[in-house]
């Protein structure tokens, strides 16, 4: 009963201890109070606040500090933040707004699924992409493709990457914010990061000779040049066996033909 | 003990980091580039200093008169943790230049295992006030030591070819121990040495 009473002392005179010491903090926070800097505070409430990293400060109120203190005159770094908050600062800051330089986002560029694509064994280890990209770089034939493990599905900040159901992964343009830590994280590096108001995508990256690629995957690039050859004005330009859409000029007509005449249709409509 | 003593065997021979393991998180977290790694280290000697000192004083003023010393490491994380809170702002308030040195450190060491580490081992050794900030001095310094020296190893790793698997922490705390075991050749004979032959 004793060592009862004892331990309940304790804690007593702990907690009136502790509340003692916390309001001591609470005047001294109010007594000490900064004024900080209002033009810093503005720019922060712009800013998204996912402290991504993207525009290469460790946050998003440094960012907003070095903007105000005129060391970062470059308003366009913040690319979750997109146009609406380049313009914000730009506004805030009353400096010239460069060229609204088009949004990027990340892609899946393969479309090898269950169904198209072979596997050379069953893996059966720990999901994840890493994982199984150290057994012989994964279970696909194709070594470029997607593993369909989900290590990018872990990585989003935002959710945007969801499982299809047949061995593959889909991005949702309209939930990512371009912070590419899906391109850095997956092994395979089938994440590309293409303009968000492209209409048009090469889903492939297999740079195997064409009749490997046509052996392990129905819709790969068989880099047959069709694109590049028929289709003078469509901006695809075929290198290493892979098609690469090229998106500064480019004629939609053409591009649009050019899918429809792709072999293995693995040029898609966005 | 003497003064001599107690700085070189909190700084060398017992060193926080490479020979106790105490303050780990941020000696892999904050070791990345030797700018950083100084102000951290600035920021936890200072803070080191001042966190002896004053547990040093609720030891001897509070918990030993009140019979009450079980209370000890509760109360000390209590006092540590309101003192660092209390210095961040009144650095903030009335030095701007030294917070922007030491600011963002200083909360990622409110509850530093390091801090509280050597406040209570001085109160264990039974050290006086002016023993007891020198402790807490020194092993601030031998923190900004073993810091100072992993970022050292880490910006020359940096253009190493690591092998995959084996980058970021895991490198790093395979560096840290080596570095633990140079550090082995400190020990309390080479102190008795050095004292005896001054």
């Amino acid at each position: 009963m004793e060592n009862l009473l004892q331990v309940l002392y304790a804690f007593i005179s702990t907690s009136v201890f502790a509340i003692f010491l916390g309001a001591g903090l609470a005047v001294a926070s109010r007594k000490l109070k900064v004024k900080s800097d209002e033009k810093v505070e503005t720019l922060i409430s712009v800013l998204p606040g996912l402290n991504c990293g993207v525009c290469s400060y460790s946050s998003c109120e440094s960012y907003a500090r070095a903007m105000a203190s005129k060391t970062e005159t470059d308003v366009s770094r913040c690319s979750p933040g997109g146009y609406d908050t380049q313009n914000a600062l730009a506004k805030l800051l009353d400096v010239e707004n460069g060229e609204n330089s088009s949004r990027m986002i990340a892609r899946l560029a393969c479309l090898g699924d269950n169904k198209a694509a072979k596997r050379e064994f069953t893996y059966l280890g720990y999901p994840d992409c890493e994982s199984a990209h150290i057994q012989f770089h994964g279970d696909k034939g194709c070594k470029y493709g997607c593993l369909g493990l989900g290590s990018c599905v872990k990585s989003c900040p935002v959710d945007a990457i969801r499982y299809t159901g047949t061995g593959l992964v889909k991005v949702n343009p309209e939930l990512c914010i371009g912070c590419e830590i899906c391109v850095a994280v997956c092994p395979t590096g089938v994440m590309v990061m293409i303009p968000k108001d492209a209409k048009w995508f090469v889903a492939c990256k297999s740079k195997d000779s064409p009749k490997l690629t046509k052996n392990l995957c129905r819709t790969g690039c068989i880099g047959c040049r069709i694109c590049e050859r028929k289709f003078l004005n469509s901006g695809f330009v075929v290198s290493d066996n892979l098609s690469m859409l090229s998106y500064n000029d480019a004629d939609e007509e053409d591009q649009r033909a050019a899918s429809a005449a792709c072999p293995p249709k693995c040029i898609i409509n966005l | 003990m003497t003064y001599v003593g107690i700085i070189i065997t909190y700084t060398f021979i017992s060193n926080l980091v490479l020979s106790q393991f105490l303050g780990l998180c941020p000696f892999i977290g904050v070791s990345k580039n030797s700018e950083s790694a100084v102000g951290m280290g600035l920021a936890v000697t200072f803070v080191m200093s001042l966190a002896s000192l004053i547990s040093w004083a609720l030891e001897y003023f509070i918990l030993v008169p009140l019979d009450i010393e079980f209370l000890r490491t509760v109360t000390f994380i209590l006092v540590i943790a309101t003192l660092v809170q209390l210095v961040e702002m009144a650095v903030r308030k009335y030095s701007p230049p030294l917070y922007q040195a030491l600011g963002i450190y200083l909360p990622l060491i409110t509850t530093n295992c390091g801090v509280l580490g050597i406040a209570l081992i001085s109160v264990n050794r039974n050290f006086d006030a002016a023993e007891s900030f020198l402790a807490g001095f020194s092993a601030g310094l031998g923190f900004l030591m073993a810091l100072l020296f992993m970022s050292g190893i880490r910006e020359r790793l940096d253009t190493e070819k690591v092998p995959k698997y084996l980058r970021g922490a895991p490198i790093t705390f395979i560096s840290g121990g080596l570095m633990a075991l140079a550090f082995m050749a400190f020990d309390t004979a080479l102190l008795t040495n050095l004292l005896r032959s001054s």
